[in-house]
């Protein structure tokens, strides 16, 4: 007799059990409804928002720049002004680069391989020119070099003594310094926190065998680093490209230190509609390697994670 | 092995330095900082400090740079407020849900980073203007966009919203979702599970993201001087453009005492978002 009327319980028991899961059940699938409501909403409002904030000006450039047909397209990009812009941008770029790749290396590898003190100081100081604005980039640079600059009489004594007209503000040295101002930390940023993440033992382990620390560096490091220094050259040679501001304040005369950015500028503002066409036709070849950077950035930020 | 690892140890905690180059790269490091980038800030600094007090109050309480700092940091602070929104929303699409197209997506929001800013202005400007595609629409219902605060407004959304996603992100991809999970099977609703739950862990990355943002607007100039107009009847000016201006005027003390209170304000953000982000990795470390 108790054992049925234990069965009995355990039936009673089982069914609720039962119940009350195929409850949970019914909310889930009332749960769920809500989530594909949820789930459209949100996409549609990303689209949207990435479509028209994002994607319109993107190709508003192309069609703006096209406006006046092909022939005027390739006969703006290739005036005189253009040819001297792409020179001075290229040069400015490729300097800036060097040196931050130079700079990115050799900072990371202070920082992450060496604890002393100061060093949280010393990564703020890297990381000042992402938080100034780049017209007090340019300005320090006059403050520096221009008329009023303490260095100024430094300089004029080194050409003197030298022979030579060397000029830093609103002269090309001053663009290339401006242009390294504003992308300073972008290689140091990329390689800290994956120098961080791969520890020092295996090179500790390689010095303590007798390695060399240039041979530690390309036997070693350089292998962890390789796709997030690649990372770090797109970065800051997207952002040397097309810096405005700095070399704005420190670059005065078209077709001799005017980047691509200030050509673009001096067109749009001459007001006339064949010049305004004319910019958006040089601003179209920095879309275009804004596009290249931003799918190459995909793919090495694909292999980073990886 | 095990020995070779105990002579490591002892070597480390002897405070040897194993690894050469210390010398070196950190002798290198301050020398490329300190010429490139402290010395020349420097200049600044010096050269604003050597005016009188009276002088440098006069050239701050000037009527166009006061309107220009209350444009700068209004139009910064409502555009940082939107990308946070929206921020948000685009974080949690990209993380939570699958779609097709999600990495173009997903690789297009870097796209004002990659876009010079002055070639952004000038697109911004021509769409927004009473003739382009996007501003002849809002004309129609009497709103300008262009050369005004609202044009000013859109041009700092574009450049912002990349900082807020990408603070975003990251976080969220790493957030555990059985809390959420918890909370929804105790009988909170969804709505309630993403207030009460998802969202206080999100806060320190959306202050993080809006103060990126945040920082970035009050320096903007590229992006927006053309759709701003720059009008100083209007006060539509903005801070860097009043530097550039008085610099084209050789007026060095203005620009230099305006830009001595711009940095300022820009340590003061950078403090800020310093704090949050201790104060993130101290609760994560803490967990």
């Amino acid at each position: 007799m108790s054992e049925i009327i234990s069965d009995l319980n355990t039936i009673d028991k089982e069914s609720i059990r039962i119940a009350k899961k195929y409850k949970q059940k019914n909310k889930n699938a009332a749960g769920s409804k809500e989530g594909t409501f949820t789930k459209i909403a949100f996409i549609s409002i990303s689209l949207i928002f990435v479509v028209l904030m994002l994607v319109v000006p993107l190709i508003s450039v192309v069609i703006n720049s096209l406006k006046l047909g092909l022939a005027f397209y390739i006969e703006s990009i290739t005036t005189e002004y253009v040819i001297s812009a792409i020179r001075i941008t290229l040069l400015a770029t490729v300097i800036a680069v060097i040196v931050n790749t130079f700079f990115g290396i050799v900072a990371s590898w202070a920082i992450t391989r060496f604890n002393f003190k100061g060093k949280q100081i010393l990564t703020t100081l890297i990381d000042i020119p992402f938080s100034v604005s780049p017209v007090i980039a340019g300005l320090s640079y006059i403050m520096t070099f221009g008329r009023m600059g303490w260095a100024t009489p430094i300089l004029d004594t080194i050409n003197e003594a030298l022979g030579t007209d060397i000029q830093i503000a609103f002269a090309v040295p001053g663009v290339v310094l401006a242009t390294i101002f504003v992308t300073f930390p972008f290689v140091s940023r990329e390689l800290i926190p994956v120098l961080n993440a791969v520890g020092t033992d295996e090179e500790q382990a390689a010095a303590l065998m007798g390695a060399g620390g240039l041979t530690i560096f390309r036997r070693i490091t350089f292998p962890h680093i390789k796709w997030a220094l690649l990372y770090g050259i797109i970065l800051c040679t997207a952002r040397a490209l097309g810096e405005f501001g700095a070399v704005n304040a420190l670059s005065k005369t078209r077709g001799g230190t005017f980047t691509l950015p200030l050509e673009i500028d001096a067109l749009y503002l001459s007001g006339s509609a064949d010049s305004i066409t004319a910019s958006f036709a040089v601003s179209s070849i920095l879309v275009i390697i804004s596009v290249i950077v931003l799918i190459l950035r995909n793919i090495v930020e694909y292999k980073v994670k990886k | 092995m095990a020995k070779r690892t105990k002579t490591l140890e002892l070597h480390i905690k002897k405070g040897k330095r194993v690894i050469p180059g210390f010398g070196l790269t950190l002798g290198i490091t301050i020398a490329m900082v300190s010429v490139l980038i402290l010395i020349p800030l420097a200049s600044v600094l010096v050269y604003s400090l050597s005016l009188s007090g009276e002088e440098f109050w006069q050239i701050i309480t000037s009527a166009n740079v006061l309107y220009a700092f209350g444009t700068s940091i209004l139009c910064s602070f409502i555009a940082a407020v939107i990308n946070c929104i929206f921020g948000v929303i685009l974080a949690w699409t990209l993380v939570r849900y699958d779609f097709p197209g999600k990495r173009i997506l997903d690789g297009l929001i870097e796209l004002p980073f990659a876009l010079p800013t002055a070639v952004a202005g000038i697109t911004l400007s021509k769409l927004y203007s009473n003739k382009g595609a996007i501003g002849s629409f809002l004309d129609k219902f009497g709103i300008a966009v262009s050369y005004t605060h609202i044009g000013l407004t859109i041009a700092l959304i574009f450049i912002g919203i990349p900082f807020v996603v990408r603070a975003i992100q990251p976080v969220l991809e790493k957030f555990d979702s059985q809390y959420e999970e918890a909370a929804y099977s105790l009988g909170a609703s969804k709505r309630t599970t993403f207030i009460r739950v998802t969202l206080p862990e999100l806060r320190p990355a959306m202050l993080t993201g809006f103060g990126l943002a945040f920082a970035r607007g009050i320096g903007e100039y590229g992006s927006v001087i053309y759709i701003s107009g720059n009008s100083e009847k209007k006060h539509t000016q903005v801070v860097s453009y009043v530097i550039m201006q008085k610099l084209n005027y050789l007026d060095y003390s203005a620009a230099t005492a305006i830009a001595l209170v711009m940095l300022i304000i820009s340590f003061i953000v950078l403090l800020f978002i310093n704090i949050v982000q201790i104060r993130q990795s101290q609760r994560t470390n803490n967990v």
